[in-house]
């Protein structure tokens, strides 16, 4: 590598990341995202220990409307919503994420392999994408689940799984357009084998497009653990999880008062759920896309 | 393919087959007799096979749970899916296309962001939420829709209808997100193309140029990715009709995977395959009626 670039190259990514920083500090949709997501997280750590009351006690009047005591009022079985609004982040907050992380890993992976070499390689692979892609993922995942049995880690693998394909998908995509630019001639000349010229040289030019996929994934990994909580198949009580609660109580609906006890934990699910998609389309809005 | 990622996925399920139906007071004789009975104690290309000659002959096996014939209990429930299904899609599809396009139409305005924005959210808010804020506001309330989707035995179209309204709507409420979407960009980009530019220096008047030029083009994209959507809205089925104890092939494929229904669960899975297949095949025929350009193409 020539001097010249050695010198040039550092400074011009640390102006680029500055600019991009400062549009995302400048951007009030994205800001407003952080700053929820960050109140989530806050509560995910701390809340059982800011709560008013034990998340998980039953010790008070059942069904309560809202009240200075119980702001949120109680459920069924007398637990204090407000509460468990603080503590339920928790849950959602550590399997969402996860599930995120291994499906960018296992899809950038995919991507990176399915770009680069394409041929025999990327068809195979493309059809079994196709093909795991053909059914919806809260039915795979409950097949899987009912299969495996239910535990956190199942849910955070099937999840995962089904969204690497995906991802592939977006990086493979970025590759394509990666692979024809001379760094990547260059350095195949200079006799880097395959896994350094991906991993080393492509990947850090297609880190953006990532990014969000990563963010728009993590959007869409709590919209499925949330649904499989619902039916039963995700986060198991008596975790005081927003999604559970919702199944614990719905069912009271039907009577037409209570409605406290499902309102403030889907309130609590829309914030978090909306601040993630905000926060995906200003990245998306400052990496182009 | 889509068959032996079925049957594969089926395969996972703990293998005691037997055992589960029985219960775990039966004795081992027994549960041997009726695994043999139901063949699962051969080796699994024989299921398979034996699986998948059946199917040819539309026989989708006997249920575990009930003891009679899947289809017979598939069907009604899949043409009860197909009238939910049919609700939310005739309330999306004008909706969103209607949002799209007008969203384009006002570019950069902020009713347009407004649009965007909101449709952004509601698509990714999980579809058993956006039911709740329904129910919560329009049938507890306002009082003006049934919270069931079930509606009385003897009831007429128009009150099926309405009792499928609030379901269908939480469906709607993702769909919204990804066709406006998809119909903004599609109409934005026609707007800047050279043919339209054309046909408004040509003199037409706007709503012409829009009718006759913008949107036979920008509704292509729009076209495919409902298609695409196909796919969630019957997995969306699932949990809504959960939440609403609708008797649909979603509630079906629910209660098969607790009860450990294996022939349910998995006739079930494939059924909704299928729709989801047959879905994308119509959305494809149509897309090449209406675009011309690729008429011809698959002829060669």
């Amino acid at each position: 590598m020539s001097t010249v670039a050695t010198i040039v190259q550092p400074s011009e990514i640390r102006i680029a990341r500055r600019e991009t920083r400062r549009q995302l500090l400048r951007s009030k949709t994205f800001m407003a995202g952080v700053i929820i997501i960050a109140f989530w997280v806050f509560c995910a750590i701390f809340g059982y220990r800011i709560a008013p009351h034990d998340p998980l006690s039953q010790a008070f009047p059942q069904l309560q409307g809202l009240s200075r005591a119980y702001p949120f009022g109680t459920d069924q079985l007398g637990r204090d919503v407000f509460s468990r609004v603080l503590a339920g982040a928790r849950d959602i907050l550590i399997v969402a994420p996860l599930a995120t992380l291994l499906g960018v890993v296992g899809g950038t992976t995919i991507g990176l392999v399915t770009g680069y070499f394409r041929g025999l390689t990327d068809d195979v692979i493309s059809r079994i994408v196709d093909a795991v892609l053909s059914l919806p993922l809260i039915v795979i995942a409950v097949t899987v689940l009912v299969a495996l049995g239910h535990s956190t880690l199942t849910v955070i693998v099937v999840i995962g799984l089904v969204f690497a394909p995906i991802v592939s998908r977006t990086v493979r995509a970025a590759v394509l357009a990666e692979r024809q630019l001379d760094y990547v001639s260059a350095s195949r000349l200079q006799g880097e084998r395959a896994p350094y010229v991906m991993f080393v040289e492509i990947l850090p030019n297609v880190f953006g497009p990532i990014v969000v996929e990563a963010t728009v994934r993590l959007g869409y990994a709590i919209f499925a653990v949330a649904g499989l909580t619902f039916l039963g198949f995700g986060v198991q009580p008596p975790s005081p999880d927003w999604a559970l609660q919702i199944a614990d109580n719905y069912t009271l609906l039907g009577a037409g008062t209570y409605w406290w006890t499902v309102l403030f934990p889907a309130l609590a699910i829309i914030s978090l759920v909306v601040a993630v998609n905000l926060v995906a389309d200003g990245l998306a809005r400052v990496f182009g896309r | 393919m889509l068959s032996v990622l079925v049957f594969a996925a089926s395969q996972l399920l703990p293998g005691d087959i037997g055992r589960n139906v029985l219960g775990p007071f039966a004795s081992p004789n027994d549960v041997k007799a009726l695994d043999h009975q139901l063949g699962v104690d051969r080796p699994i290309y024989v299921q398979y096979g034996a699986w998948i000659g059946k199917l040819a002959h539309g026989n989708l096996g006997m249920s575990l749970e009930y003891k009679v014939p899947v289809a017979s209990l598939l069907g009604p429930s899949l043409v009860n899916s197909l009238k939910l299904a049919a609700v939310a899609f005739v309330l999306v599809v004008p909706l969103s296309i209607v949002g799209g396009v007008f969203a384009a139409l006002r570019r950069g305005h902020w009713l347009d962001r407004l649009i965007t924005l909101t449709g952004l959210s509601l698509t990714a808010v999980p579809e058993f939420i956006s039911a709740i804020v329904l129910i919560l506001i329009f049938g507890l309330l306002l009082n003006w829709l049934p919270v069931t989707a079930a509606s009385p035995a003897d009831a007429d179209a128009v009150t099926q209808i309405r009792y499928l309204i609030l379901p269908g709507l939480a469906l709607v409420m993702v769909l919204f997100g990804y066709i406006a979407r998809m119909a903004r960009a599609g109409t934005i980009e026609a707007l800047e193309s050279d043919y339209t530019r054309t046909a408004f220096l040509k003199g037409l008047d706007t709503a012409t140029v829009i009718r006759r030029h913008v949107l036979r083009n920008s509704l292509l994209p729009t076209i495919a990715v409902i298609a695409t959507q196909m796919g969630y809205l019957i997995g969306g089925l699932v949990v809504i009709e959960k939440l609403f104890n609708y008797n649909g092939i979603g509630q079906r494929i629910y209660t098969a995977a607790l009860n450990k229904d294996f022939t349910m669960l998995q006739s079930g899975v494939l059924v909704v395959g299928i729709v989801y297949l047959t879905a994308t095949l119509l959305a494809d025929i149509l897309y090449s009626l209406l675009n011309p350009r690729i008429r011809y193409a698959g002829v060669e």
